[in-house]
């Protein structure tokens, strides 16, 4: 327990670290992931074919790889970002948002057409009726997907230790490193860690899906 | 072009064609609906009447002809097409209520969001239309919760509230229980005496009698006939009508 106290400042500072990249690159996927949602059932050919290869391109690319390019690629183009945690928050949303549009999308396709064909026909343009027709009808049923790609988000923000940010993972190493005869506790602490933000997530999803299902 | 004068018909289709894919399913369909009048469009399924309302609102567009409302062409896309079709209220066969919105929302919505009305105002009128269809009691709970018949009221009254020049419906008691179809009925044919310009598709013959101003017959994409109800359904003068009304009327 005392190597515990000892390093409860690392500890804290590291949990801090995972969840914060977890939880900037989650709203961030989210808002962009929408986006790209919108536009892959645009009426407009362009903003579909722009979206649809975006997915393609993030979707099927390692996550490791994209965290690669922006992080010593772009330095190429003389872009930076300001520091390595915005970089691993950007390479993280960029890489998630590809799935929340694609959990998106099939939420879109469940909507019935009629919900929309009535919201045209009252007047509602496009973005008026996906906005307050099909969107909130889609995010309910989406709700237990995008669950999935929250907790995947979470521990995938693990790669970002890789890339010199001070997350959970990095601490596993740090501390292993240094105190092999604690190698289980220090384990035993960072799994609790992630499990600390996965789990209630889970709860949280399910109470969720409980609250917004809409009877039909 | 002399458009808005009062002899103008409020909703004419001149020429109109369109095509599925091989299937023509309109074929130079002419048609003048005048202001106040109530036109029931009958025929066989697949005769393309359910078409025919659907390009009066642009949610099917047609490949050939011209629709006017109003003496105003049917724009194709985009704050045009949705500023017309705010004037053109619309009752789907299969309700159509907003599922995640409450009774008395789905009326509000289109005068919030397209007449930019105050949410007090939009409320005050919401209520007086649920009063009027009959449905005002339920105006806290969600379409799910109500029967077929009070969904397509309520429907109505989400139309009503838009202020529509003319109302279409598209087959609006076909999927509702037997028992259901005389309250909607009854609230659209104290609509047709209160003047509104309607043009229904239906098979409720008994609704045509009663409130039409005029039957038009459709089969294979054509308009076969158009007439009076009484003239129609007593002396038809097509075989093609002679044979659905023998089909439909004798049992």
């Amino acid at each position: 327990m005392e190597f515990l106290s000892d390093n409860w400042g690392l500890i804290q500072s590291a949990f801090l670290t995972t969840l914060s990249l977890a939880v900037a690159s989650g709203i961030c996927a989210l808002v962009l992931g929408t986006v790209l949602a919108a536009m892959r059932v645009s009426p407009i050919p362009a903003l579909r074919g722009l979206a649809t290869s975006y997915v393609e391109i993030f979707r099927n690319t390692p996550l490791t790889v994209v965290f690669f390019f922006l992080v010593f690629g772009l330095v190429y183009v003389d872009l930076q970002f300001p520091s390595r945690f915005v970089a691993a928050v950007a390479a993280l949303s960029s890489y998630t948002a590809a799935f929340v549009c694609e959990a998106l999308r099939s939420g879109i396709n469940a909507v019935p057409a009629g919900q929309a064909e009535a919201a045209r026909a009252l007047g509602l343009d496009f973005r008026q009726s996906l906005t307050t027709i099909v969107l909130p009808q889609a995010f309910r049923t989406v709700v237990p997907p995008l669950g999935n790609v929250w907790i995947a988000l979470a521990k995938n923000t693990s790669i970002a230790a890789g890339f010199a940010v001070s997350d959970l993972t990095a601490l596993l190493q740090r501390l292993a490193n240094a105190n092999a005869d604690q190698l289980l506790l220090i384990f035993a602490v960072v799994v609790l860690g992630y499990l600390v933000i996965t789990l209630p997530s889970a709860w949280g999803i399910s109470i969720l899906e409980r609250r917004l299902r809409i009877v039909r | 072009m002399t458009s808005r004068t009062n002899g103008e018909p409020l909703v004419r289709l001149a020429g109109v064609n369109k095509w599925f894919g091989e299937l023509h399913v309109l074929q130079d369909i002419d048609l003048s609906i005048d202001r106040g009048e109530v036109v029931v469009v009958i025929g066989p399924s697949g005769s393309g009447k359910s078409t025919l309302c659907r390009t009066i609102n642009r949610l099917e567009a047609i490949d050939k002809g011209e629709i006017t409302i109003d003496g105003q062409r049917l724009p194709e896309e985009g704050k045009e097409l949705a500023r017309l079709r705010s004037d053109v209220g619309m009752v789907f066969q299969s309700f159509n209520l907003f599922a995640h919105k409450t009774i008395l929302e789905n009326v509000m919505l289109g005068p919030i969001k397209v007449r930019k009305q105050s949410k007090g105002d939009a409320e005050k009128r919401a209520r007086v239309l649920l009063d009027r269809v009959g449905v005002g009691a339920q105006a806290d709970k969600y379409p799910a919760q109500l029967s077929g018949g009070q969904q397509q009221r309520v429907a109505i009254a989400r139309a009503l509230a838009m202020e529509p020049k003319v109302m279409l419906f598209d087959e609006p008691t076909s999927a509702l229980d037997p028992e259901m179809i005389n309250e909607v009925l009854d609230v659209m044919t104290s609509l047709a005496r209160d003047g509104m310009t309607m043009i229904v598709v239906t098979h409720e013959m008994g609704f045509a009698r009663r409130a039409a101003n005029r039957v038009v017959f459709m089969d294979s994409g054509r308009i076969v006939e158009s007439a009076e109800p009484e003239t129609f359904f007593t002396n038809p003068t097509s075989d093609r009508a002679k044979d659905f009304l023998s089909k439909i009327l004798n049992h």
